[in-house]
């Protein structure tokens, strides 16, 4: 009897809780309100089956109490009933499984249009470079990275020299356009977290990994780094600025690029011929990457 | 389902089992220490377990002290705090589940379930327990050393879990992966033997469908555990390597703190897709016993057949098998190929349909029985609860498109803890309140044990169910602290406030539980030989708790399968798989049959 209200109590409970507690979703920046939807779905399709399975099991232990009169049922299948819910289960998941295929194929295709954007993951921090001019973010390694090329950009490509580095500041988006960022870690795991735009992703090192997004609203968010890297990894925060088209272009101008900032770097002066073909090795792989996950 | 299954089943008469030669211990040592006893390695496995389990639990403690009242504790900062997440998670998981689940119900319970004397290899089956041990005691050296534990995360992902910046990369990872290296040589030692127990050692007459689902339950988890720990197992070997002779399986090119490491071209990838190789069965290799476990406690206690047993092993099998294509599901925000994503959100949905399956059966199971309400069965329905809690928020980290936004927060915590921390947790409660008085003589104190069950069940639910909105506000999992955000709002630090104290509650409710078996041991009341009135063979035994050899003088005949509770025509509620058809009393005379297995096992 207590154990049945208890279990009632609970499935009630729950629900209430559902939907009066302060604590929910953190209001959306990004186009993935698809994922927001699909969480509601299975929240209306899981929770139908979590309360009825709740209740019929408090109904079935208050009427089926121990009661020395009285003599169980004996029925060892019955395969009708079985099949029967096995087809409903499976309507259910196909019901969650096919709009969240869906979504995901538009999570995985990223639009042609899209701006890259790069972030830079080390211990314990954020860096981000955005192309130039010329709109291409040029090619880079690991092995290149030096005081005077600390992104490890590849001086030989025209592309890099004019590609806009940020350390220790802010990163700013503009609004209402498909950006893909690029993820790059020069040690650790890492994983670049900002709750309002939904998506993230690991930053692998030896890979560069992606998402898309495109922002909806003007503000300023946190990034966290979302994979354990270490002991400051709850420490690794950054903040992203998403701006409208002025505001952003303003603060575009006033940043500096690779060949501004890193004279020497982007010379290329002190990195020596024969490595060439190693970085080669690291560039294409890292492009192809690029391009399977396309 | 056809009848070409069916067939098997009509197999009555297995071959005659021969009498095996046991080993007979004459001294004290070999007895209850060196023992080849079944039973007794059961206990020394599931005694070293939960001791170790205890260990674990206080981590917890130490690990939410620091989440609900952040920067009060000086003594954890951020290096331990990092230590603490990585040994409660592997400690619990492999040190405490499985080796309770296995090394302890697995042996105590399969030779008796099965009818056999003992192990197959009893002296293997000693081994195995001294080399868990040794695993056990290499772990908790970690503590110890220079630089102490690791902190990598119990997922001891390269290259961080080797590098720079992480706690224990001195000596604590390396004996953490030596450790885990010898946890698998001991459990294979076991492994193999409840394996060929089940496969070769069965009484006369106890087909495999007419098992208990506890030992499919065992069974099918135990040959999951041989194919996956293989996938650690080599994964622990190559780190070390990487981690002792600076070879490059996981490592790629990095600056770490400013230094270029000399390591190369190895892939952090093939760690991940390894290591949760083994990591997904290793979720059925605890849940799977459990639900086999959950299975028969229900049935005997509402006395009542279970419901669809043949869907249930077709379930266990099928789940099994199952979850060795789906474990890149935890991997969907790693940076492998998204289109993995299709595939294996599409085969982690479809686990859920025979998991649903199980679910169903075990409240139709309920559904016209005769229930007692006794400790046992009320943490079966604390696990219905919980699992299904926790399965239902699988089917959300499960579906790619929302696991994006989830994954790596607190939602995560809350649904593994549920679904294989809670869960679990509460069936080896039911199992220990179900067995004790075969493994004791004697019952536990159903007074302490209606406490323990409400203060446990309560709690973990009101522990994990608001955890997972802290998920949905974006607050991330493995942070020593959160700091200061704009996101976060301030009652976030209540909820975790409150969770804490309700830890502390629970936790120390579990002292009850400690002293109730204790005493018990010494001063509870005489359980007879089958208390519950069950019908499986281990309540059958000519004493108990069963001597060495298990059986009497002569080995069990099985009639019938292990739930023919309240059957039709026969006087009293339960029928004992041995006992023979002309001796079952029945209400009338009409036929012979219904007591026997039930009539779709034999059309
Ligand atoms: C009531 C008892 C328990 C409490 C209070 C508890 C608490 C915690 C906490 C606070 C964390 C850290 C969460 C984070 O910030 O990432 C954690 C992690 C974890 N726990 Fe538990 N836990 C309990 C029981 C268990 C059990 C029985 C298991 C067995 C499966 C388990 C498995 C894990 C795992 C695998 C992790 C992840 C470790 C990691 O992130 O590397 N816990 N637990
Ligand atoms: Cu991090
Ligand atoms: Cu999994």
């Amino acid at each position: 009897m207590v154990l049945a209200i208890v279990l009632v109590l609970i499935a009630v409970g729950s629900v209430i809780f559902h939907f009066w507690s302060p604590w929910w979703f953190t209001p959306i920046a990004s186009n993935w309100g698809s994922m927001d939807d699909a969480i509601n779905i299975t929240f209306a399709i899981t929770g139908v089956a979590y309360v009825a399975i709740i209740l019929f099991m408090a109904y079935c232990i208050y009427k089926y109490r121990y009661r020395e009169d009285r003599r169980a049922d004996y029925e060892p299948e019955n395969s009708k009933l079985e099949w029967w819910l096995t087809w409903v289960t499976a309507a259910g998941v196909v019901g969650l499984l096919t709009p969240g295929l869906i979504a995901w194929n538009e999570f995985v295709t990223v639009p042609e249009d899209a701006t890259e954007f790069e972030v830079v993951g080390s211990q314990w921090e954020w860096k981000y470079r955005l192309p130039g001019k010329d709109g291409k973010l040029g090619t880079s390694s690991i092995k290149l990275i030096s005081d005077d090329n600390p992104f490890g950009l590849n001086p030989k490509d025209p592309n890099s020299k004019d590609d806009i580095l940020i350390e220790g500041e802010d990163l700013h988006l503009p609004l209402n356009k498909p950006i893909k960022m690029l993820l790059r870690s020069v040690d650790v795991l890492h994983d670049f977290y900002v709750p309002q735009f939904r998506a993230k992703m690991d930053l692998v090192p030896g890979m560069v990994t992606f998402f898309w997004l495109t922002t909806t609203r003007t503000g300023t968010f946190d990034i966290l780094c979302a994979e354990l890297c270490g002991v400051g990894h709850h420490a690794m925060r950054g903040q992203v600025v998403v701006d409208d088209t002025a505001a952003f272009q303003k603060w575009l101008g006033g940043q500096k690029s690779f060949a501004t900032l890193y004279p020497k770097g982007a010379a290329g002066t002190q990195q020596a011929a024969e490595s060439d073909a190693e970085i080669k090795t690291v560039l294409t792989a890292n492009n192809q990457n690029n391009e399977e996950g396309k | 389902m056809s009848n070409g299954m069916l067939e098997e089943t009509q197999v009555v008469p297995l071959a005659e089992i021969e009498e095996v030669d046991l080993y007979h211990a004459h001294h004290w040592i070999t007895k209850y220490v060196f023992s080849q006893d079944a039973k007794i390695i059961a206990i020394q496995y599931s005694a070293t377990a939960i001791l170790i389990g205890l260990v674990g639990l206080v981590l917890s403690w130490l690990m939410r002290l620091q989440l609900g009242f952040p920067e009060v504790f000086d003594f954890i900062d951020a290096e331990s705090y990092y230590q603490y997440v990585t040994m409660h998670g592997m400690i619990m998981v492999i040190y405490l589940l499985t080796a309770l689940f296995l090394g302890g119900f697995g042996n105590y319970l399969i030779p008796l379930m099965v009818g056999a004397r003992d192990m197959v290899f009893p002296y293997m089956n000693m081994l195995s327990y001294w080399v868990y041990l040794i695993a056990v005691l290499v772990l908790t050296a970690s503590f110890f050393v220079p630089g102490g534990a690791s902190g990598a995360g119990w997922t001891l992902y390269p290259p961080q879990a080797i590098s720079e910046g992480t706690p224990g990369i001195d000596g604590g990872i390396i004996l953490m992966l030596v450790s885990l290296v010898l946890f698998i040589i001991g459990f294979t030692m076991g492994g193999l033997n409840y394996v060929v127990t089940v496969l070769q050692a069965r009484a006369r007459g106890m087909t495999l469908m007419r098992m208990p689902l506890t030992v499919w339950g065992i069974f099918v988890a135990t040959i999951l555990a041989l194919l996956a720990f293989p996938a650690l197992f080599v994964a622990g070997v190559m780190m070390l390597l990487d981690r002792v002779l600076g070879t490059s399986f996981f490592m790629p090119e990095m600056i770490v703190q400013g230094e270029m490491t000399s390591h190369e071209n190895g892939s952090p990838l093939l760690f991940q897709h390894l290591f949760w190789f083994f990591g997904h069965p290793e979720v059925y290799i605890v849940a799977l016993p459990a639900f086999g476990v959950v299975s028969d406690i229900i049935s005997t206690h509402a006395r009542k057949n279970i419901f669809g047993y043949r869907m249930m092993v077709w379930a266990i099998v099928a789940i099994g098998g199952l979850s060795f294509i789906v474990w890149a599901h935890h991997m969907y925000v790693s940076g492998m190929n998204p289109y993995f994503g299709f595939f294996f959100a599409t085969t982690t949905l479809i686990i859920a349909v025979p998991t649903a399956l199980k679910m169903y059966n075990w409240v139709l199971t309920l559904w016209k029985g005769n229930i007692h309400l006794t400790i046992p069965m009320l943490f079966c329905v604390a696990f219905i609860l919980t699992f299904l809690n926790g399965g239902i928020t699988g089917l959300f980290l499960g579906n790619v498109i929302v696991d994006i936004p989830l994954s790596d927060t607190m939602f995560v915590v809350a649904h593994f803890h549920m679904v294989m921390g809670i869960a679990p947790v509460l069936v080896i409660f039911a199992a220990i309140y179900h067995w004790f008085p075969k493994m004791s003589g004697r019952m536990l104190h159903e007074g302490w044990g209606q406490f323990h069950f409400w203060i446990t069940f309560l709690g973990s639910y009101l522990i994990y169910f608001p955890m997972h909105y802290l998920g949905f506000i974006g607050v991330p999992r493995r942070y020593f602290e959160i700091g200061e955000t704009s996101f976060i709002p301030p009652s976030a630090a209540t909820l975790n406030e409150f969770i804490t104290v309700v830890v502390l509650i629970v936790g120390f409710a579990q002292v009850v539980f400690i002293a109730n078996i204790i005493i018990s041991i010494f001063k509870g009341k005489p359980a007879g030989d089958n208390p519950w009135n069950a019908t499986s063979l281990e309540w059958q035994t000519a004493t108990t708790p069963p001597g060495h050899g298990n059986f009497g003088d002569e080995l069990p005949v099985v009639y019938r399968w292990a739930y023919a509770y309240s059957v039709p025509g026969v006087e009293a509620d339960f029928v004992p798989q041995n006992m023979p058809p002309d001796e079952v009393k029945r209400t009338d005379t009409a036929t012979g049959a219904v007591a026997d297995d039930p009539p779709e096992l034999h059309q």
